[in-house]
């Protein structure tokens, strides 16, 4: 096998910084791998992709030592303009990798700069938009792409000129559960059929793994770990527990081994041991209401009964709707009362939304890139005003939007708020740091300080994508902030792509396309049962028991172990397909959650909103 | 989210929009020069109606309604000062006194109009620009120069892609300041503040563009300008075309033959004749006719 690429005692620091970014890297990628990078934020992932394109050191200065030789080229005697030719880099914010105005020309640039006829560039552009299925993009304007789109005509132009290795930077990021797979599948297509050698770094490894065939994993900018994605998932799961995939965890602590690589070796390994039925029924959907509390809350919550307010549905006809329950209706922190938001020269990016959220519910907002999150949130928060419809609040509405960068106006942290509200958020440490330099954990958190202790206390906090780029541990530190302010009375909703923190976080789900709720129900209802929006937990075990979290599906299996729950099956002797009205779990009755979580209506009719 | 009016361009379902990149800029350049070429209140105000319709023929009548209100604010000014300095009219219609270095503040009628006549060359020049500017695709605009001189033609493309990416960040900013607590800062303090925040963040963007450029191969300096296929003239290709040669055929003509003669001063004086009358139906067609055949538009 050829070396595609090859790190030999790679040491480098960035400029002014004491500390080295990467320490010693040796490592050598064969032509056609396809390659995982694994670390928690700051360990050096980037910095070793940058380093693998050229950019470090010749366009970010500093201090190198060691080689590192990509197609046979040694990086410090090509700069990144030769490197390009041989290497398509993509990152993970793709607003800054397009430079062009149009798809077609953003797309034949990197050949034009290196002097490729007109022909060879014309048909090098058609066959990578066919190829990526962007064709009918090629004469929009770049500006009017969706992220989605974007992320993909980036990766179009990095490989347009057919290079032989692929380097991405959290190339998922930024989209969709639908979109992040579509890209991995695309990735998978590339490396099998062009035999393009692919080097990825991900935090959502449970995404891209079992399409790997290595996995790489750094530590304070040394490689602790290089080999099969199993022996990583062993490796994590015996020396670091954050990098654990869900599905590795719900392994770990059932008892099971080898921890699985994707759903579908978890699934045999459960059906080889007899823990998983054969033949699940895909279109049962299992209530979350059996589920004891925890499953919702977990420990990292302080408020363990998600019974909670009863609020009320959205009431919206022709999908997945709540009725209320029996008791009294809990006073409302949020109502929208019939929200349009109608561009004056374009489509409706809300049609019709009626929703309630109580104080103290914890509310996930899921659907694709394009579906009407964040202009719901801004809606709550009154940046934008309905053109049709009523936003009633019961007091302010806090909004973090998606960039925490945009809140920091000063130099030093402590500039930015209160020495009190900065003790409240548990940042009077940093006060001396400047906002921008904290990792990306830390600065999420001083922004939603910012927005919600910088003044009258906020009876809604709503959150805008906030996880994007962040590891699993600072995942788990925001979800549990966010557990906090629900349990002194705040309402909290979520808008994000990322079912795994949907179910850490969120009591309730909601699920919007198209501008519309097209669903709307307690997490584990709506977490369960899907492909996409759907946990990897509540994958492998087919949506049984409501099971989102590896916590949860542990305890299910332990219980299916010694029969304590019966079949896991989420199949037709639960619930018969399409009549989930009324349903009750294997575990119903079991907690007060049962009896009080509203039931669940399916109306096949469309929304009639005009 | 996007809901104002286009602040760059973007492709639309009009005939300027299909037109390519080279034809359409003739054509705006047409305009232009029949602009500066007229000096007729009657003639320009017949442009203004032609632009104007243009706008609405391409699918911005909004970015143009908006260049109006800014062009008032700019004619105000114009106006003011033209009649302020310039005593040349006989008409009078205001006596200030002496006002010492700008000598006796008689207000004239004809400076008034005349000022007003500047006015409206400058907003329809504005107008013209804002129309170019939204619809003329700058990728093929700029496809032309990069085979004398690539790098530049391309960090003129960057920099054209670089203000709707630099707008849409100042916006976020400004927006993520509107949800702290009490609102934006105001006071000159906070606005330099965000200020510079706006900055730091177009600094960082453009060391990531310009990242990408590096690795794009912008820097290997071996573009051999070729030239793409020849395409064929489409109709819209064809129709702004003679749009423009008639354009500014009519308007040359007009010059030379006194077709629409305008004096300010010392009297004002724009006799109207049959040829001034047929060149105010004239211009107005040319620049809308080609808006007409919407065959093959979308895109």
């Amino acid at each position: 096998m050829r070396s595609a690429v090859a790190f030999s005692q790679v040491t480098y620091a960035y400029p002014e910084s004491s500390e080295a970014a990467l320490r010693g890297v040796t490592l050598e990628l064969e032509q056609g791998e396809l390659c995982l990078l694994a670390g928690r934020s700051g360990q050096g992932k980037s910095t070793l992709l940058r380093a693998a394109c050229g950019l470090v050191p010749h366009f970010h200065g500093g201090t190198f030592a060691g080689s590192v030789s990509v197609a046979g080229m040694d990086t410090r005697e090509h700069p990144p303009a030769q490197l390009g030719a041989h290497i398509g880099v993509l990152q993970g914010d793709s607003e800054t990798q397009l430079v062009m105005s149009s798809v077609r020309a953003e797309l034949a640039l990197a050949m034009e700069s290196r002097g490729h006829g007109a022909t060879a560039v014309a048909r090098a552009v058609e066959e990578v938009a066919l190829a990526l299925g962007i064709d009918h993009l090629l004469e929009r304007s770049t500006h009017d792409l969706s992220g989605g789109e974007k992320q993909r005509v980036a990766l179009g132009a990095a490989l347009v000129g057919r290079p032989r290795v692929v380097l991405l930077d959290e190339p998922t990021s930024q989209l969709d559960p639908v979109a992040g797979d579509e890209l991995i599948g695309l990735l998978r297509r590339l490396n099998q059929e062009w035999d393009t050698t692919i080097l990825l770094s991900e935090h959502r490894l449970e995404r891209c793994l079992s399409a790997a065939d290595r996995v790489i994993s750094l530590e304070g900018g040394a490689v602790v770990h290089d080999g099969s994605p199993s022996s990583f998932l062993q490796f994590a799961v015996e020396h670091e527990p954050s990098l654990q995939t869900p599905g590795a965890k719900l392994f770990a602590l059932a008892g099971i081994g080898p921890p699985p690589v994707g759903v579908k070796q978890a699934r045999a390994s459960l059906r080889r041991e007899g823990r998983l039925p054969d033949e699940p029924d895909p279109h049962s959907v299992q209530p979350a209401s059996r589920g004891d509390a925890r499953s919702q809350d977990g420990a990292a919550g302080p408020d363990t009964d998600t019974s909670g307010p009863n609020p009320r549905g959205a009431g919206v006809r022709g999908r997945l709707t709540r009725r209320a329950g029996g008791g009294a209706v809990a006073a409302s922190a949020l109502t929208l009362h019939g929200v349009w938001c109608e561009l004056p020269r374009g489509p409706a990016i809300l049609r019709g939304v009626d929703l309630t959220i109580a104080p103290g519910e914890r509310v996930a907002l899921m659907g694709r890139n394009g579906a009407g999150k964040s202009t719901l949130l801004r809606h709550a928060a009154g940046l934008v005003a309905p053109t049709r419809g009523k936003v009633e609040r019961s007091g302010r509405v806090a909004l973090l939007l998606q960039n925490p960068n945009d809140y920091f106006l000063h130099e030093r942290v402590r500039d930015e708020l209160s020495a009190e509200a900065l003790q409240r958020a548990g940042l009077d440490a940093l006060a001396e740091r400047n906002p921008r330099d904290l990792s990306g954990g830390e600065r999420q958190r001083l922004a939603l300080a910012i927005v919600a202790d910088g003044g009258e206390t906020p009876v809604v906090v709503a959150l805008d994508e906030p996880t994007r780029g962040m590891d699993r541990e600072a995942k788990a530190q925001l979800a549990e902030e966010l557990h906090r302010r629900a349990s002194e009375g705040q309402a909290v909703i979520v808008a994000t792509h990322d079912p795994e923190f949907a179910a850490s976080c969120a009591q309730r789900a909601i699920l919007l396309a198209d501008g519309r709720v097209i669903a709307d129900g307690p997490a584990a209802d709506l977490l369960a049962g899907g492909w996409y929006f759907a946990t990897e937990t509540a994958r492998i075990l087919g949506g049984a028991g409501g099971a989102l979290r590896p916590e949860d599906g542990a305890e299910l299996l332990r219980g299916a172990r010694t029969g304590e729950a019966g079949s896991l099956s989420g199949g037709p002797e639960a619930h018969p397909a399409g009549d989930v009205q009324g349903t009750r779990g294997p575990r119903q009755g079991t907690n007060k959650q049962s009896q009080e979580t509203p039931e669940l209506l399916i109306h096949a009719a469309a929304d009639t909103h005009t | 989210m996007a809901m104002g009016a286009t602040l760059f361009y973007r492709r639309l379902a009009s005939p300027l929009h299909a037109t390519r990149a080279t034809v359409a800029a003739m054509w705006a350049c047409a305009l232009i020069a029949a602009t500066l070429l007229s000096e007729s209140p009657m003639v320009l105000g017949a442009l203004l109606i032609g632009v104007l319709g243009a706008g609405a023929g391409a699918g911005l009548g909004r970015e143009l309604a908006r260049t109006l209100r800014t062009v008032s604010i700019v004619a105000i000014p114009i106006v003011l000062v033209n009649v302020l300095v310039y005593h040349e009219g006989l008409t009078v219609f205001a006596r200030l006194g002496d006002l010492g270095p700008f000598g006796q503040g008689d207000l004239t009628l004809e400076a008034l109009v005349y000022g007003a006549v500047i006015a409206l060359k400058v907003g329809l020049l504005m107008l013209v620009t804002t129309l170019a500017g939204l619809a003329i695709d700058p990728d093929g605009l700029l496809a032309v120069f990069r085979r004398h001189s690539f790098r530049s033609a391309l960090t003129a493309s960057l920099a054209t892609r670089m203000i709707g990416v630099l707008s849409a960040d100042s916006q976020r900013l400004a927006e993520a300041q509107r949800t702290r607590p009490g609102g934006s800062a105001t006071g000159a303090r906070a606005r330099v503040r965000l200020l510079s925040a706006i900055v730091g963040s177009s600094l960082d963007r453009s060391m990531d563009v310009a990242a990408t450029l590096e690795l794009r191969g912008f820097a290997a300096g071996r573009h051999t300008g070729n030239r793409a296929p020849r395409r064929a003239f489409s109709r819209h290709d064809r129709a702004f075309a003679i749009s423009a040669v008639f354009m500014f055929a009519l308007a040359l003509f007009g010059r030379l033959a006194g077709a629409a003669p305008f004096n300010a001063y010392p009297l004002l004086s724009m006799p109207v004749s049959a040829a001034t009358l047929a060149l105010c139906v004239a211009l107005p067609v040319a620049v809308l006719l080609p808006f007409a055949d919407r065959r093959g538009i979308e895109f």
